[in-house]
């Protein structure tokens, strides 16, 4: 076991874990952060995106040793950043969730997508949320919502 | 006046050709020894190529000098799982970038590999067709000595960059696969690899004839 000194959503957060711990685990069991979810722990679904310095990161493949002092976000985080909000009502408004699990990663994405490409087209989104996978299949909406959000952001 | 009698004046003209004869045969054979010379350096230059051009293709490499808009994974050479594209400039796409997921080091414990600044070779520097097939050795030898693909190497910079670029270095210490297993490295070590690197370069960098 070793300590780690995070930054979390802006709070500094004193975790102890074994360096090999995916820092999802961290996230979920040591600072009992839920809403980034498990989907499939190697990276194939995005269920556990989160942003580190700001890129959206697969949080299940990340161990904690190879964070470094790097700032971690959440989807806890979101409704109080201007853009994830957007993305959040945007979501609420076109009804985009059906079972919800896998929505956290995909906000997540979606969040990173429309800070760096604020008027993202169709094969923009369908490109970056491309490794968002989503057993629903509610890929339609989540097109629409992020259309959405970029027009309440403008 | 003085006449000089045909035996000496025969004598004579013998003597000049038989001097003339040697002289042509000393130059002939010098120039013989120095082509040879020449052959011979090009044989050595082209065998170290072959060692080095092994190692460029070997899945550890080449799978991120493709020619498409994907990376590869494993010795299989596989499309990259989960929809990962090559983006506007070999890092993937915002949301989806190499980095989502490698580190700057191998994480064994959940089998991704990482190094400093994971991305896609840019196109110039492909070393496969457009169906993931390795390009020829002449063709990848062309490329890795034109500075306008290469990435403005000169032949001093390719020792160099073979020597010490920690992509290059990662490829010898490629780390677990997700079950646990170790990565397979190229077919030879990376100390033979700078060897042979240097000896490519020394012969003036040569390269097969194409078909």
């Amino acid at each position: 076991m070793a300590k780690y000194q995070l930054n979390v959503n802006g709070q500094s957060r004193e975790v102890s874990a074994d360096p090999s711990t995916p820092l999802l685990w961290v996230l979920r069991e040591d600072l009992k952060m839920t809403g980034t979810k498990f989907g499939c722990g190697v990276s194939a679904c995005g269920a556990c995106t989160v942003h580190v310095a700001g890129v959206a990161t697969r949080s299940c493949v990340v161990p904690i040793a190879l964070l470094g002092e790097r700032p971690v976000v959440t989807i806890e985080a979101m409704a109080q950043d201007p853009v994830g909000r957007a993305v959040q009502d945007a979501w609420v408004e076109k009804d985009v969730v059906q079972c919800g699990y896998c929505q956290s990663g995909q906000i997540m994405t979606a969040v990173a997508l429309l800070r760096h490409t604020p008027r993202p087209t169709d094969a923009n989104i369908d490109e970056s949320l491309g490794g968002n996978l989503c057993r629903c299949a509610t890929y339609v909406r989540i097109r629409e919502a992020v259309h959405l959000a970029a027009q309440k952001l403008k | 006046m003085r006449i000089s009698k045909p035996r000496t004046r025969a004598a004579g003209l013998i003597a000049s050709a038989l001097f003339a004869a040697f002289g042509a045969w000393a130059l002939l054979s010098a120039s013989n020894v120095e082509a040879k010379r020449q052959a011979d350096k090009r044989a050595e230059g082209l065998a170290a190529w072959g060692q080095v051009y092994g190692v460029l293709t070997h899945p550890r490499c080449i799978n991120c000098h493709t020619a498409t808009n994907y990376p590869q994974q494993g010795d299989e050479r596989r499309r990259h799982a989960v929809n990962v594209l090559r983006g506007p400039d070999g890092h993937g796409v915002v949301g989806l970038n190499c980095v989502s997921c490698h580190q700057k080091a191998n994480a064994d414990s959940t089998g991704v590999p990482g190094g400093p600044d994971w991305h896609l070779a840019p196109l110039s520097m492909r070393w496969q067709d457009e169906n993931d097939q390795p390009l020829p050795s002449d063709e990848v030898c062309r490329q890795v000595k034109d500075p306008r693909r290469n990435g403005n190497m000169s032949p001093q910079a390719l020792i160099k960059h073979n020597a010490e670029a920690e992509l290059v270095l990662w490829a010898w210490e490629p780390g677990r696969r997700p079950d646990g297993t170790v990565r397979s490295t190229p077919p030879v070590s990376h100390e033979e690899f700078v060897a042979a690197t240097r000896r490519w370069v020394e012969a003036g960098t040569p390269c097969p004839s194409g078909k």
